[in-house]
């Protein structure tokens, strides 16, 4: 796939936020639809797309889930020419000051975050960052027409165009998950033409970074054998502490934990060796903050594995991501399923 | 020399003037760097003047010469530059730790583009993931030295220290409004280019565009001095503050309102306006039927602060657009508002005669 | 309907002890239902509406899921010291800051007021544990309540006219509109589930299984939420007396856009009035519904209600009967989800 980086730039031009995933979920099923023999979204907006496998019915199936939700904000209420806000997701208030924004109201809007002078503050926020709370967007229209364009429950998402860095860097808000949904695409394209004996199914999860809503109920409807979530983890970067960060261009992190099926884990350490794609180990001691936490609970329980993207400044509108490291991670996951025999599953234990 | 009728037609702000102030405000001028804002001043009054100076620091200065006798020199000063950053140590792949030049509220800067060196290269300054910040890192402000500029990896030293960054903002209208990086004073740079362009004939103009103005209205100070002037306008643009309270009381520090014209500054903490140019500014304004207001009098300076102390001693007032948010990565202002200044600073000039300066102080 | 109203309110039905609420509600709504049961964790589960084949979304009607809770917040004995004092600790989001000089009901009848420890200074912020229940005995032996039994507020309801203050109005008005409205429904497409819930105010513990067993196509919750129109409040839009409010987000719950849509689509249509509701803290019944099985689509009509909580929360009479205008209007007619 030549053109991943244009795809993901186009994941990342549109808005989708929690519980509102409609604009990235059209884009994504355009690009999924020639690549897969089943696609339908489900009652919670998940997008579910099958591979399907050539194993004697019923086959085992694997998921492999992306969050295609962003994080973002909502307006709470209007003063006069100013909008209050609240978050979607995990919003660091800190970056916000300055923050270019759209306005999702009766039309769109172009907004700024802003934080009012100190003596327009209450007294215990007169110091420190601006709590979210106390901040305002100011679109530079009159309170007639703000109101006339705008109400409570509207979306606000960041507006920071994508941008490429020297070499094979990505900047961009919402690079956490769409990356992970990048690498899905890419996986699928290397998937063309190949036989495999499982189903797959590929998920674009909605409102994981609220409650992981979609990942929980597509986990339940899918019941797939086992689950993969690919998202983003952290990587080093100036402020960041060493021992919680990954390199960046040196390839996905494999994660080992109680989130995870230790032979799945063993499955992919091994196949990384086996293909030479550089790999670090993401020891997750608790809840992987991903989908697999979700998903391995679902129904009867589901055997998961997290697969991370290292990315910078992660829930900024300047996260920062190496597109070889997507490229990589959609490689991994193509060989993973094409490797898929139908006893697979057969041939784990626990006490390795 | 450039001679067509319109240089006496009053001069109005429409498409080609914001087309104007969105290419000033997209070019970048980080105090002692103003370089491309100086190129795109000269260029542009390249065919209205007979002489371009250039000065030691880098002020550009155009003299255009009125008719008749009895003639003031006066002087309109708008500086070009704006607060941004400075690169300071090459941390090597692509990391840079910088500084800030002019005032600058640190708690701007997390999360945000930049554009490096007259290249404008993309870079970052990022922040810490939410998801790993103690609660105490919470609740403090970030502190400069633990921020980076991030070029990316990779990026084979393509800039160097000492070279300048300021916030990657384009420009925009906003409805009645315009939102840029910067407003504060590529405004005033706008304002006067259109006054060299259009100036009034009963007075010698002698517009300064100054630099340094963010570290300490230096170049007004030397602009002054070697101009030498009766007396002089500053055009520059001001804090609005006029957010609503926290608690829906009233806002009295607004320090200026958007939408209501004009800001005639009376007094700051390193100057107090001359009170003829204020009477001779609200008579205008009066007459002219042009809304203006007064800015709360205090805080910061502007080029006036140097310029009324060179030789013996300079009458001189600033008028200012307001503008919100400004030293941040957006600031906003009220088209309105400039149309009004621009107004308001033409009609000042055409009227002005030496009667103005010999009344009572 | 105002007595209604205040029947409901003033009967004891902490989380988990519905029992006697249900058995008020029962005999409401019994003879207003095709079907009523009772389920493993006390929910109260009423049909109205025909049977449909377990297919979602075959043909006109759904099958709807529309719930409020019974239970209301309370407190649960932990020790009787020797001279007859219970100690206590919540069931629910009890506030400290109303307990002190409050009067408490036990479920089997005993009454008793709060007291607190005189180490605790006029400005402390005292915490639960430094607080009594004095049934007004004086030794362990006489104390006519033991170790696990479980007390509400005892507070009269107050009919001010267009305002009604009790304690429990969370969510005895969310029941009081449910069971109006299985009154005011002549004919419905649908198969309507009316579920009167246990427990929400201690995790959403009935609601799960509820709409697990149900299996619906979509799900209402009915609950109150909170102002921002009292003296310094939080910054929140919702207003008491400008209607119904639709909730938009919870602290757990994104509501089904189409579900938003359906419903100001519905209330403009009928020139309801109506507003909406973004809560930073808190969450409903709907949120456990939206999770259940493989998702089911989720909202929620919100009761303005000041001083949540508190042994006083009130609210306005208009937004209660436009609630149950509102909720007439969706379930009797096809719903199209946009």
């Amino acid at each position: 796939m030549n053109d991943l980086i244009p795809h993901l730039k186009a994941l990342i031009s549109v808005p989708g936020l929690s519980g509102y995933e409609a604009p990235v979920r059209t884009l994504i099923e355009e690009a999924w639809r020639p690549l897969t023999d089943e696609i339908s979204t489900s009652r919670l907006g998940s997008l579910h797309a099958l591979r399907r496998g050539t194993g004697p019915d019923p086959r085992p199936s694997l998921l492999l889930a992306a969050h295609m939700d962003a994080i973002g904000l909502i307006v709470t209420g209007l003063s006069g020419e100013f909008l209050h806000i609240t978050e979607v997701g995990g919003v660091d208030a800190r970056v916000l000051p300055g923050q270019l924004v759209t306005i999702h109201g009766r039309q769109e809007l172009s907004g700024v975050i802003v934080q009012p002078p100190s003596h327009l503050l209450p007294p215990n926020n007169r110091q420190g960052p601006v709590l979210l709370e106390n901040l305002l967007i100011d679109t530079g229209l009159d309170a007639e027409e703000l109101a006339r364009l705008v109400r409570p429950g509207d979306l606000v998402s960041f507006a920071q165009s994508p941008i490429e860095l020297y070499g094979d860097m990505l900047v961009g808000h919402t690079l956490d998950d769409r990356a992970g949904v990048a690498a899905l695409t890419y996986c699928l394209s290397a998937l063309q033409g190949r036989q495999l004996d499982w189903d797959i199914w590929f998920v674009a999860t909605s409102q994981e970074e609220e409650n992981f809503a979609g990942a929980i109920t597509s986990g339940y409807q899918l019941r797939p054998s086992l689950a993969i979530a690919i998202d983003v983890t952290f990587a080093s970067a100036p402020g960041s502490p060493a021992h919680e960060t990954f390199p960046m261009g040196k390839g996905p992190t494999l994660g080992w934990g109680p989130n995870i099926h230790p032979s799945l884990y063993l499955a992919f350490k091994n196949l990384a060796e086996r293909l030479e794609i550089s790999y670090k180990t993401q020891v997750i001691p608790r809840h992987s903050g991903t989908d697999a936490y979700a998903l391995q609970i679902a129904a009867e329980g589901v055997p998961t594995m997290v697969i991370g993207i290292p990315l910078r400044y992660m829930h900024t509108p300047v996260e920062m991501i190496s597109s070889k490291d997507v490229v990589r991670t959609g490689r991994l996951l193509a060989e993973f399923a094409a490797s898929l025999e139908l006893d697979f599953l057969e041939t784990w234990s626990w006490d390795e | 020399m450039h001679t067509t009728n319109e240089s006496n037609q009053t001069p109005q702000v429409g498409a080609g003037q914001t087309s104007l102030l969105e290419r000033l405000c997209n070019a970048s001028a980080v105090s002692g760097d103003e370089h491309e804002v100086r190129q795109i001043v000269i260029q542009e009054l390249q065919p209205y003047a007979q002489a371009i100076k250039i000065d030691s620091l880098g002020n550009v200065l155009v003299t255009r010469e009125g008719r008749g006798t009895n003639r003031l020199r006066v002087m309109v000063a708008a500086h070009m530059d704006e607060a941004g950053f400075i690169l300071t140590n090459d941390e090597d792949d692509g990391i840079y730790r910088f500084e800030v030049v002019g005032g600058m509220d640190v708690r701007f800067l997390l999360g945000k583009l930049v554009w490096v060196g007259r290249s404008h290269t993309p870079g970052v300054i990022g922040a810490k993931p939410v998801h790993l910040l103690t609660s105490e890192e919470k609740k403090k402000t970030i502190t400069l030295d633990s921020l980076r500029i991030d070029l990316g990896p990779g990026n084979g030293n393509q800039s160097k220290i000492g070279e300048r960054a300021v916030f990657a903002t384009p420009f925009i209208h906003l409805g009645n409004s315009l939102r840029a990086r910067a407003l504060d004073n590529r405004l005033g740079v706008a304002t006067l280019i259109e006054l060299v362009k259009h100036p009034p004939d009963n007075i010698d103009l002698l517009a300064a565009f100054t630099v340094q103005e963010e570290v300490g209205t230096r170049g007004a100070s030397i602009a002054g001095y070697s101009l030498n002037p009766d007396l002089a306008f500053v055009l520059d643009c001001t804090s609005a503050y006029d957010l609503p309270a926290w608690d829906d009381s009233e806002n009295s520090q607004y320090n200026t309102q958007l939408g209501a014209g004009p800001a005639i500054h009376i007094a700051h903490k390193p100057s107090l306006s001359d009170p003829r140019l204020v009477r001779h500014l609200e008579q205008t304004a009066k007459v002219e039927n042009i809304p203006y207001q007064i800015r709360q009098p205090g805080s910061v300076s502007t080029d006036t602060g140097t310029i009324h102390k060179q030789r013996s001693g300079i009458p001189s007032v600033t008028v200012s657009v307001p503008g919100r948010y400004l030293h941040s990565p957006a600031s906003l202002c009220r088209l309105s508002d400039w149309q009004f200044t621009l107004a308001l600073i033409h009609a000042a000039l055409a009227r002005l005669t030496p009667q103005v300066l010999a009344t009572e102080r | 309907m105002k007595q209604l109203i205040q029947k409901l309110v003033e009967i004891p039905g902490p989380s988990g002890y519905e029992t006697q609420i249900r058995a008020a509600i029962r005999a409401e709504v019994q003879p207003l239902a095709d079907e009523v049961y009772v389920d493993a964790l006390g929910n109260l589960i009423t049909r109205k509406g025909k049977l449909r084949s377990g297919q979602h979304n075959s043909g006109e009607g759904q099958r709807i899921m529309i719930a409020a809770h019974m239970d209301e917040i309370g407190l649960m004995v932990t020790h009787i010291d020797e001279n007859g004092f219970a100690r206590f600790t919540n069931l629910g989001g009890m506030r400290t800051r109303s307990l002190p000089g409050s009067r408490v009901r036990f479920v089997n009848g005993p009454i008793g007021v709060i007291g607190l420890e005189r180490t605790i200074g006029t400005n402390d912020h005292p915490t639960m544990t430094q607080m009594f229940i004095d049934l007004g005995v004086t030794d362990r032996g006489s104390c006519p309540v033991r170790v696990g039994d479980v007390a509400c507020f005892e507070r009269q309801f107050l009919d001010m006219g267009n305002r009604l203050i009790a304690k429990a109005m969370d969510d005895r008005i969310g029941i009081y509109v449910l069971i109006e409205t299985m009154r005011k429904i002549n004919s419905t497409p649908h198969e309507l589930y009316f579920v009167f819930t246990t427990q929400e105010e201690v995790g959403l513990r009935g609601a799960a299984p509820a709409a697990f067993s149900i299996d619906p196509d979509l799900g209402l919750a009915v609950d109150v939420t909170s102002t921002g129109d009292t003296p310094k409040d939080k910054k929140m839009e919702t207003t008491l007396g400008k209607g119904p409010a639709i909730k938009i987000r919870d602290s757990k719950m994104l509501s089904d856009p189409r579900i938003v849509d359906w419903i100001v689509r519905t209330a403009e249509k009928s020139k309801l009035p109506h507003q909406f509701e973004i809560l930073e803290g808190g969450t409903t019944d709907a949120s456990a519904i939206q999770l259940t099985r493989a998702g089911i689509p989720s909202g929620c009509i919100s009761i303005p209600c000041r001083y949540i909580h508190s042994p006083s929360e009130m609210v306005d009479l208009h937004d209660v009967q436009n609630a149950i205008e509102l909720l007439t209007q969706l379930l009797s007619e096809k719903v199209i989800l946009q």
